[in-house]
């Protein structure tokens, strides 16, 4: 079978993606350096040939809830945005977790805090895994680190999100979601039809036929006592994907004296800054989380018995190392890495950052 | 006669809807929100459309609408129900998809989403309840709190120099190219409730004729916030809120 191969950015390999894994409807906000995602749908018009809705809604805490509505009826629902605007959306996507719903949300992620900067940065890992919203609730938090894993990601998180009734986000960064690369799109698969997702999604709320109670889509509840139980399904639900979606890559890792650990674009960088720290004779892995959660804390652990160090390499002010350290819990010397406000680091300078921090 | 004689089914005049169900309701005495409920339950039940009817409940008062009325409901964050609603009558176009809000959700946090809903046009209908006071959270000043109106958070009266004017967003929506239907009742006298009624009704029919967006406004009172009794609630509507917001239709493009 011959494969077709496309050159494009990440940005435009999330759109293609939707419309090909069978999304109903998009709901965005222009901001850079994610508007592609909404450019790219409005340019090639699914509604003509899918039937997937497109808008741009009027800020993004109306495209979150433009979600949240359309999800509550079973459809396949996402929006993308990026940091200021992903912060914006934050109510929302409490919401959806609260109410169980599966949706799909992108977060290109520029540099902040504020306004920041349109350059690349990964400083919403915190907002991404710790919370972001209120309550206490977890998203299914999926890092690619290439353009064909933007494409591939879509149909994955909605898979996920829909397998565990559970918003998922993709989160990519200015040079994952600006960057091209060559890419092979998924095949089509077709939208569900209504019936199907009346039997998939039992508990939708598309009209209530006579021979079922009625479908109520809400995260409210003011006995404690039910709120408690609630939550405590919630946490149970988490520890049930904790054991079974945790995703990484391990990239010369078997004889490793020192573990970079890193995502996304870092772990992109990482990887050549491996190859050259091995030809100068340092015995150096990666492991790249591929979610970041449920995170890989397991393989962690368990290189924390065979490397000297590690070194997690972010482009924030260390984030992600906190998980490291509550991995290694103290078993070997964790250190970060990182550049602020839309710097990328090189190749070299994690080699001596490596040298300086861990070595 | 007994009152097993009188309460034969033939002697029937009147009865709740039976969409409406036995749950007790969490409003206070002399509200409107059960009145403007019966009216939604009799109006769905006549159209016998129920198995195509979605709502969505706001923040607020009416938060707990989905307890008492046996449809799908989806419950919205505060002020987000028509950003909610315009995205279920899109992946779902032969839905009944309708809104029920108070003035808080609908004219402070949500007026972003409330104009933008009315002004894309897609066929959905919002059910406003203006009573002038958020209820829900204890009698605070809501948007549409008139002018010299005691609450809890304008304790001397709302002082326009320190608060704003009363926001008349109905009047606002009407100048809207969505809208097609904006109109302004209430429910304290049976004619008034008659007369809302075939407004839901032909809200409704304009959502699944896909007309655009149809807003019917209900004023109403919050005897607890306004504290008054349920009949000196009414009179002080009739006299105070009827001349700031004028019962009748603002709009109607259908005709």
């Amino acid at each position: 079978m011959s494969e077709e191969i496309k050159l494009m950015k990440g940005n435009e390999a999330i759109a293609h993606a939707a419309i090909r894994c069978g999304c109903d409807g998009y709901f965005g906000y222009p901001i850079t350096p994610q508007s592609e995602v909404l450019e790219t749908l409005m340019e090639v018009e699914p509604w003509k040939t899918t039937g997937m809705n497109v808008l741009q809604a009027e800020s993004e805490v109306a495209a979150i809830n433009m979600v949240y509505g359309g999800a509550g009826t079973g459809k396949k629902v996402m929006t993308s945005s990026s940091s200021p605007g992903v912060s914006l959306k934050q109510e929302g996507v409490s919401y959806l977790a609260g109410a169980e719903l599966p949706a799909l949300i992108v977060n290109v992620m520029r540099g902040g805090p504020g306004l920041g900067t349109i350059q690349p940065s990964q400083a919403d890992y915190f907002q991404t895994v710790k919370g972001g919203g209120h309550g206490d609730y977890k998203l299914i938090a999926l890092a690619p680190a290439s353009v064909q894993e933007m494409a591939d990601f879509v149909g994955l998180a909605f898979d996920l999100a829909f397998k565990y009734r559970n918003p998922a986000i993709i989160l990519a960064d200015g040079v994952i979601g600006q960057m091209m690369e060559k890419v092979v799109l998924p095949p089509f698969k077709a939208r569900r039809t209504d019936e199907e997702i009346v039997k998939e999604c039992p508990w939708a709320a598309v009209g209530k036929p006579k021979n079922r109670e009625r479908n109520v889509i809400t995260s409210l509840e003011l006995d404690p006592a039910v709120m408690e139980e609630r939550n405590i399904h919630l946490q149970e639900k988490y520890k049930t994907i904790e054991a079974n979606e945790v995703r990484y890559e391990e990239i010369q890792c078997e004889d490793a004296e020192y573990l970079l650990v890193a995502f996304g674009s870092s772990a992109r960088i990482c990887q050549k800054a491996v190859e050259v720290a091995r030809a100068q004779g340092i015995k150096v892995g990666l492991l790249r989380p591929i979610t970041l959660w449920p995170f890989p804390s397991k393989i962690i652990a368990k290189y924390a018995d065979q490397v000297k160090a590690m070194l997690s390499v972010e482009l924030n002010a260390g984030q992600m190392v906190e998980d490291v350290r509550l991995a290694v819990n103290g078993k070997v010397k964790v250190e970060h890495f990182g550049r602020l406000g839309g710097i990328v680091y090189t190749p070299d300078e994690i080699i001596e950052a490596m040298k300086t921090k861990i070595m | 006669m007994t009152i097993e004689d009188i309460i034969k089914p033939e002697n029937l005049v009147y009865k709740k809807p039976d969409l409406m169900n036995d749950r007790p309701m969490h409003y206070c005495p002399g509200c409107s929100h059960g009145v403007v409920h019966k009216l939604i339950g009799e109006v769905l039940e006549e159209m016998d459309v129920v198995e195509d009817t979605i709502g969505i409940t706001p923040v607020g008062c009416a938060v707990f609408a989905y307890n008492y009325l046996d449809i799908d409901w989806e419950e919205a964050a505060h002020g987000r129900a028509p950003a909610m609603a315009v995205a279920i009558k899109r992946l779902r176009p032969n839905k009944l998809v309708f809104t029920y809000q108070g003035d808080g959700d609908l004219a402070a946090i949500g007026t972003a989403e409330t104009i933008h809903a009315c002004n894309r046009g897609d066929s959905i209908t919002i059910i406003f309840v203006n009573n002038g006071i958020y209820g829900m959270t204890g009698g605070q000043m809501a948007p549409t709190t008139l002018e010299g109106m005691k609450t809890a958070t304008c304790p001397y009266g709302r002082n326009v120099k320190l608060n704003g004017y009363p926001l008349k967003i109905t009047n606002l929506l009407k100048e809207l190219d969505g809208t097609c239907y904006v109109t302004r009742q209430s429910v304290h006298t049976a004619a008034a409730v008659r007369k809302a009624k075939k407004a839901i009704r032909k809200a409704f029919e304009n959502n699944l004729n896909q007309k655009g967006v149809s807003v019917v406004e209900i004023v109403s009172t919050c005897n607890s916030g306004w504290k008054m009794t349920p009949d000196q609630s009414n009179k002080w509507m009739e006299e105070n809120m009827f001349p700031a917001y004028p019962l009748g239709d603002l709009k109607d493009t259908t005709i």
